[in-house]
């Protein structure tokens, strides 16, 4: 089995926002109008923000402030929300742990996106709109077959999406492999996000190989994952800082 | 041939084929409401749900706050018609039709609101074909489905005597859709010993199970929240206090219903002070488990002080929420105490009840408006005061004097007017636990873990889809009256040949002498 999962190293992160754009260009992610980013309405698969996002009393005042940025794709959860309250199987977990949303399943209820702890899940509030030159150069991957479209395929409004760990990356590199004779090896496959991350702190890999990266940092004693309290599992392991 | 007495045929009857001016006004107004409402509708489903006022986390909005407030009105059916039909409630009769058509037509509003909460309407079959069990959607459209069809049933079932009389009694110059329609639904309903058997029977069965179906509605309900890891949300009583919260609007929404139709259809004679007497003993018991609900769901995250539930409760007690939940808890109190307190008054505050009245109620009013802004706001008078601090101390014992008369006052207006005063009640509750829908559901989605906090209020588009949801909830048991009587006819009829058995009846007298005192050397009262 496999059971892919990623690796953030929060020391080596510099917030520079670069997983962000790659998604953004990688998935075809809808842009939305300013004041519809205002109101809160902007779709970022993956996210950089603050944590804690919202002040505490501990989180302390200028200039003692005690926060930090954190980077966030889809958990993936090994025991995700989401999934179980979709009453239509558009969102759910495959055999390789990846929660995938079929867009032409999702009836648009946004259950999911409200159970989900770790808002990740995004709603098209209208029909996405590209200007022009964007529109030239949207990607054309698209993971579809009959009544499923997923991954970068075009969405529709009224319908969530959210991180897929690039499905449609995986989907070509096994095609890769057997076009070229050989097996799918876990190298193969890597999320755009990771593939561009400037300081290299992100890393991916299947979590049930012992040998793998992630597997090793996963020992690391700096490892944590987000929200661990809710018993989602999340497979999005982050390494603590200093 | 089944025929009908004279007198309920003029008072129910007759009325159905007469049109007048008002409620071809009222049907205009509804109906164009509903069609501005529709109009915007059209336009979410075109353009987008970025026509409502939500966002990003504010996923949920009004429409569901309006679905869970409905489908809680839509209890009194349940609990007035199947558990007072079962434990042979005789005062349920006159208002079983009235509240099971509420249940109806509830439902069927509240099945829309989630037809426009939903992104791809289109999509809805989805659900029972590609359905997931683990879902608590599912089990809510489920439930919802089942409701439904069970409440038609059930007064479709306690319809069918009257249909009958109704198709045997249609007038000469009737419309022929009508005598169709009658003869159609009618089923052939002869009115023998074994139809009349066999509708007991169903009728029965129905209610017994109606009850079930209805406490599984609203607890499944509770669940779409209750079953997620949200802040505020995860609490083990939200299903029984979705239950009881649901039994409390209902009773409210079927007081104001059935005091419309009372007033404005002359039924002043079939529903009587007995049946407000007999809802408001039911009421009093609600509003009082509600109250206790309401406090035990607070009083956890209080002592908790959770880092993520706190600021959910918070932003209620004193934060953006807190003129919706303190509205709620004061009109929840109004109510309580115009059911409970009239009651408790002391008998020589009911001899001074004229000094509570008329112009010695006006007076003190105007005088307590003004000593409130003397003491409260001096700076918004025209004119400067500068009190003795012992004039100002009596203008404070004035103040507080005038104001606990006006609410003797008030109570004792209530004792005088039980309907009106019930209807305030109502009123209070319904509009109560409409708040109490919002608070519930919208600050918790405003309170996220991961997403920053974020504030909701619903847009145009959202505020005329309701107004025409509510219309909505209005014109159909409007039409549904014109076509069939809002008292069960053949139920009263029943119900007077029981009370004329039960005047037969004669009650031995109770016996004049007292039981025998244990303590025979007891402190007695000289006669």
């Amino acid at each position: 089995m496999t059971s892919w999962a990623m690796v953030i190293d929060l020391d080596k992160c510099v917030a520079c926002q670069g997983c962000s754009i790659a998604c953004r260009f990688e998935n075809n992610t809808p842009v939305v109008a300013p004041e519809q980013a205002q109101k809160g309405r902007a779709i970022r698969w993956n996210d950089v923000f603050p944590d804690p996002i919202n002040p505490t009393e501990e989180t302390g005042e200028y200039p003692f402030v005690r926060t930090r940025y954190l980077t966030r794709p889809c958990m993936h959860c090994v025991n995700p929300p989401c999934v179980k309250v979709c009453p239509v199987q558009a969102t759910y977990r495959d055999e390789e742990g990846l929660v995938r949303q079929n867009y032409d399943r999702c009836i648009g209820c946004r259950f999911c996106t409200v159970a989900c702890p770790y808002g990740v899940r995004y709603f098209n509030w209208y029909q996405p709109e590209w200007t022009p030159e964007l529109a030239q150069h949207l990607s054309p991957d698209a993971v579809t077959g009959p009544g499923r479209s997923e991954g970068p395929a075009a969405r529709m409004k009224g319908v969530v999406e959210k991180c897929t760990f690039c499905i449609h990356r995986l989907q070509k590199a096994r095609a890769q492999a057997e076009a070229e004779g050989r097996d799918f090896r876990a190298a193969d496959y890597v999320p755009a996000c990771v593939q561009t991350c400037t300081a290299k702190a992100r890393y991916f890999g299947d979590l049930d190989d012992p040998e793998s990266t992630v597997s090793k940092l996963e020992q690391n004693p700096r490892a944590f994952r987000l929200l661990e309290d809710v018993g989602t599992h999340p497979k999005v392991i982050y390494l603590r800082e200093g | 041939m089944l025929t009908v007495n004279p007198h309920d045929k003029t008072l129910l009857i007759d009325p159905l084929y007469r049109i007048g001016i008002r409620f071809r006004l009222l049907f205009l107004f509804l109906v164009g409401v509903i069609g501005w409402g529709g109009y915007m509708y059209y336009h979410q489903i075109t353009v987008g749900l970025g026509e409502t006022g939500l966002n990003r986390p504010v996923f949920w909005g009004v429409y569901m706050v309006n679905f869970i407030f409905l489908i809680g009105v839509s209890m009194a059916g349940t609990l007035i018609s199947a558990a007072l039909q079962l434990t042979g409630a005789n005062w349920r009769r006159p208002i079983t039709r009235i509240a099971e058509t509420l249940t109806v037509f509830g439902l069927l509003v509240a099945a829309l609101q989630i037809l426009f909460d939903m992104g791809r309407p289109e999509r809805m079959g989805s659900i029972f074909i590609y359905g997931r069990l683990q879902s608590p959607l599912l089990w809510d459209a489920t439930s919802l489905t089942l409701y439904i069809l069970a409440s038609m049933g059930a007064l479709f079932m306690q319809l069918l005597p009257d249909i009958a009389l109704l198709r045997d009694n249609v007038p000469a110059n009737a419309p022929k859709w009508r005598s169709f329609l009658y003869r159609l639904l009618a089923l052939g309903w002869r009115g023998n010993r074994e139809q009349w058997r066999r509708l007991e029977k169903v009728i029965t069965t129905t209610s017994i199970l109606i009850i079930p179906i209805g406490v599984s509605l609203h607890t499944v309900t509770s669940w779409i929240f209750s079953t997620t890891v949200q802040p505020g949300w995860k609490s083990t009583i939200l299903g029984p206090y979705f239950v009881v919260g649901a039994v409390f609007s209902g009773i409210g929404m079927l007081l104001i219903v059935v005091t419309i139709f009372r007033q404005r259809m002359g039924l002043q004679e079939y529903i009587q002070e007995q049946q407000y007497r007999s809802l408001k003993a039911l009421f009093i018991v609600m509003s009082i488990i509600w109250f206790y609900f309401t406090y035990t769901e607070h009083l956890t995250i209080v002592a908790g002080q959770e880092v993520m539930e706190f600021p959910v409760l918070a932003s209620k007690l004193w934060g953006t929420f807190a003129p919706t939940f303190w509205g709620m808890v004061g009109l929840m109190v109004v109510a309580t105490w115009v059911l409970i307190v009239p009651n408790l008054l002391p008998s020589f505050l009911q001899e001074l009840s004229p000094l509570f009245s008329g112009q010695w109620l006006l007076g003190q009013g105007i005088t307590a408006v003004f000593l409130s802004l003397v003491l409260f706001m001096p700076e918004q008078l025209p004119f400067t005061l500068s009190l003795a601090p012992d004039i100002h101390t009596l203008l404070w014992v004035i103040e507080v004097m005038l104001l606990l008369a006006l609410v003797i006052g008030f109570t004792l207006w209530c004792k005088r007017h039980l309907i009106r005063s019930m209807i305030i009640a109502s009123v209070c509750v319904v509009v109560g636990m409409w708040l109490e829908r919002w608070n519930i559901i919208i600050p918790t989605v405003t309170h996220p873990r991961l997403v920053p906090y974020a504030t909701y209020l619903p847009s145009p588009t959202e505020l005329s889809v309701t107004a025409a949801s509510f219309a909505m909830l209005v014109l159909g048991p409007l039409l549904f009256f014109k076509l069939f009587p809002a008292i069960s006819i053949w139920e009263v009829a029943e119900g007077r040949v029981i009370a004329a058995a039960e005047a037969q009846i004669e009650i031995p007298a109770p016996e004049p002498v007292g039981p025998k005192r244990k303590r025979p050397f007891e402190f007695r009262r000289p006669n």
